[in-house]
């Protein structure tokens, strides 16, 4: 069973030429199977921890460790990590010309599955997962991420998600900025991935609105560049009523 | 964090539409059209027409130092059964009439040139085959000049291909005689040391077809100049160029299509990928729309991808339009960069970082290759612009 274990995590960010440190110390073990939402206020590190995780050059490691099946996560570049089943849907997801949605989920499903996939299932396997995702397939022809709008890019990552079958599958804000009915469809293609039980959830989100959906194992509070409380889904209650005030009073985050 | 982007970053993109009652094309041109150089002064490099071009390099095209050495280019010509091939002095009658020398080089290589090459289809005649033409640098200084004349009802494709080193000025006149259908792929495969300078001049029949696919990878400063006119009414002219601008280069593309006959049609597509410090890449498309071309129909276009830090992209479309009668105007500019963040996205997808380069390159130049419409044309590009790539990752 794929487990990601993340111990003693910090991570540093250089910005306006001074080193700030925005994960001090993230502990957390996410296995197959299962779902952990980080729930937490704005700059209290949780963006940067999906980051990290998936490699972004912007992040330096400055101690901890990170292993996926015992293996060395932080070892790996970019595209060594999303091979070996790692999966970030972004918050920004990237505009990138010239290269169409066909050819990128291809060349995409090619790279992680070490092997092109058969065109004739391929075509099927990407429209059926489409449709279900309420994605017009002229989409395929588009470029990526290029003029959607913010409702679009999302289900573009959750489509990616389902296509690409990851191990361990980081969710970074997915929720934001959609409206109830993108929000339930993105929802229901998470679902489909997680009742597969192959994949392990980390659910990155500032709100309790997409609990409904999309219901966790555990909730973890991020304040301050680490996890300050762990629950079931009933801490979530808590925070859907109580907000974060409890966490950042005493100047935790900011 | 991760914001997407796609701002034209270390690029210059200008464009306006002028709305003008006389042309301010043809006198934003510091001389009047010649055949002589001397009614063309030495450029010092701030003229509109010279502004982007660094003169320094040209070696000597300019200002009459470059002087013809006779170990310039080789020329040979290949040709399918039917088509006349010749080599003929200045004085013959047929050249010239497809265009003007419009600027100080151009107007130095017809001064210049001792024999001129003249191709003919005649008319009716279909080809199945491509007429090649193969310029190969030899190290030194030429100035030719080029006739390929297709006549009525006439079907070709011709390939022109650059190799080699040399320092080159030329003209080249493409003529149409009515209903003709003429594809003309010149390509630009230079060493990297090589100055190509050229005015292409295609002067379209009535209810003829001209195409133009210009591709340009080598040298160190190419600058072409492809025009079009239109001899009478119903004609059509596609103009696609590529280019692909590697560090130090300076490849210069400036357009002009002169709709002076009613109811024909332009479409003009160029994209160029740049790579390296002081790439540089110069498009001016220029469109006219005199006042007597009513039922004009045109759009013009140019893309730009820039690779890596340090290339430069002035693109500038201009479109003048005389009169109100005509069927579309358009044009559209736009410079891309591919960054950090872009790699990030599809690295995170798995996507090895050399391939996530040639995926977006192939990607941005595929629909314009498959337009060229010549198979190993567009197999030798894909293959071309692979070798760009990897030159770029070694």
């Amino acid at each position: 069973m794929a487990t990601l274990e993340i111990r003693d995590l910090h991570v540093t960010v250089e910005a306006d030429n001074a080193t700030k440190e925005i994960l001090k110390g993230v502990d957390l073990t996410v296995k197959q199977g299962e779902t952990h939402a980080i729930m937490g206020p704005n700059g209290s590190g949780k963006s940067t921890l999906a980051y990290s995780l998936a490699g972004h050059p912007k992040y330096t490691i400055t101690e901890g460790t990170v292993l996926l099946d015992g293996e060395d996560v932080l070892a790996m570049s970019v595209d060594e990590r999303a091979r070996a089943g790692l999966f970030l849907a972004m918050q920004y997801p990237v505009e990138v010309p010239g290269v169409s949605v066909s050819n990128f989920l291809r060349s995409s499903a090619t790279a992680i599955r070490g092997e092109a996939p058969k065109l004739r299932t391929w075509v099927k396997e990407v429209k059926e997962t489409m449709e279900r995702l309420h994605m017009d397939q002229s989409f395929a022809e588009r470029n990526v991420n290029e003029g959607f709008s913010g409702g679009e890019k999302k289900r573009h990552e959750i489509l990616q998600l389902e296509l690409l079958k990851p191990k361990i599958a980081i969710l970074d804000e997915t929720d934001s900025g959609l409206d109830v009915d993108a929000l339930r469809i993105v929802s229901e293609g998470v679902n489909r991935v997680r009742e597969t039980g192959e994949v392990g959830t980390m659910l990155i989100t500032h709100y309790t609105r997409i609990l409904r959906y999309i219901k966790p194992d555990y909730v973890h509070v991020f304040s301050g560049g680490r996890i300050v409380e762990s629950g079931g889904a009933e801490l979530a209650d808590k925070l859907e009523d109580e907000g974060y005030e409890a966490y950042t009073k005493g100047g935790a985050s900011a | 964090m991760a914001e997407a982007q796609n701002i034209p970053v270390g690029s210059t993109t200008a464009g306006q539409i002028a709305v003008a009652a006389e042309s301010t094309v043809a006198t934003r041109m510091s001389a009047p059209p010649s055949f002589d150089v001397a009614d063309f002064p030495v450029p010092h490099g701030r003229e509109e027409e010279w502004r982007f071009t660094p003169l320094e390099r040209l070696r000597g095209l300019h200002d009459g130092t470059a002087v013809a050495n006779g170990a310039g280019v080789k020329v040979a010509v290949g040709a399918p059964e039917g088509v006349t091939v010749e080599t003929v002095g200045r004085d013959d009658a047929r050249l010239g009439r497809a265009g003007v020398p419009v600027d100080r080089v151009a107007a130095q290589a017809y001064s210049a040139f001792e024999q001129a090459g003249v191709v003919t289809v005649p008319k009716e005649m279909v080809l199945t085959e491509p007429i090649r033409i193969a310029v190969h640098g030899e190290g030194g200084i030429a100035y030719g000049h080029q006739v390929i004349e297709l006549g009525a009802f006439a079907e070709a494709v011709v390939v022109i291909d650059h190799t080699g080193d040399a320092v080159l000025a030329a003209n080249v006149e493409y003529i149409l005689g009515d209903g003709a259908k003429l594809t003309v792929v010149s390509v630009q495969d230079w060493d990297d040391k090589a100055v190509h300078v050229a005015q292409h001049n295609a002067l379209v029949g009535r209810d003829a077809t001209f195409k133009s696919v210009v591709v340009t990878f080598g040298g160190d400063v190419v600058r072409l100049h492809p025009r079009v006119s239109y001899a009478g009414s119903g004609g059509e002219a596609e103009l696609y160029g590529l280019y692909f601008t590697d560090a130090g280069q300076h490849q210069e593309h400036r357009l002009l299509v002169d709709h002076n006959t009613p109811h024909c049609k332009s479409n003009v597509a160029y994209k160029g990928a740049l790579q390296g410090d002081d790439a540089h890449a110069v498009w001016i498309g220029d469109v006219l729309i005199e006042a007597k071309a009513e039922g004009t129909d045109t759009y013009e276009m140019n893309r730009n991808l820039v690779l890596t830090d340090g290339a430069r992209v002035d693109s500038v479309p201009n479109l003048e339009i005389e009169t109100g009668e005509i069927v579309g105007a358009g044009h559209a500019s736009a410079t891309g960069r591919f960054d950090d963040e872009q790699l990030f996205y599809l690295m995170a997808r798995g996507i090895p970082e050399y391939e996530a380069r040639r995926l977006v390159v192939r990607g941005f130049f595929a629909g314009l290759v498959q337009q060229i419409g010549v198979a190993d044309i567009e197999e030798r590009l894909l293959a071309k612009i692979e070798e760009e790539l990897e030159a770029s990752v070694a």
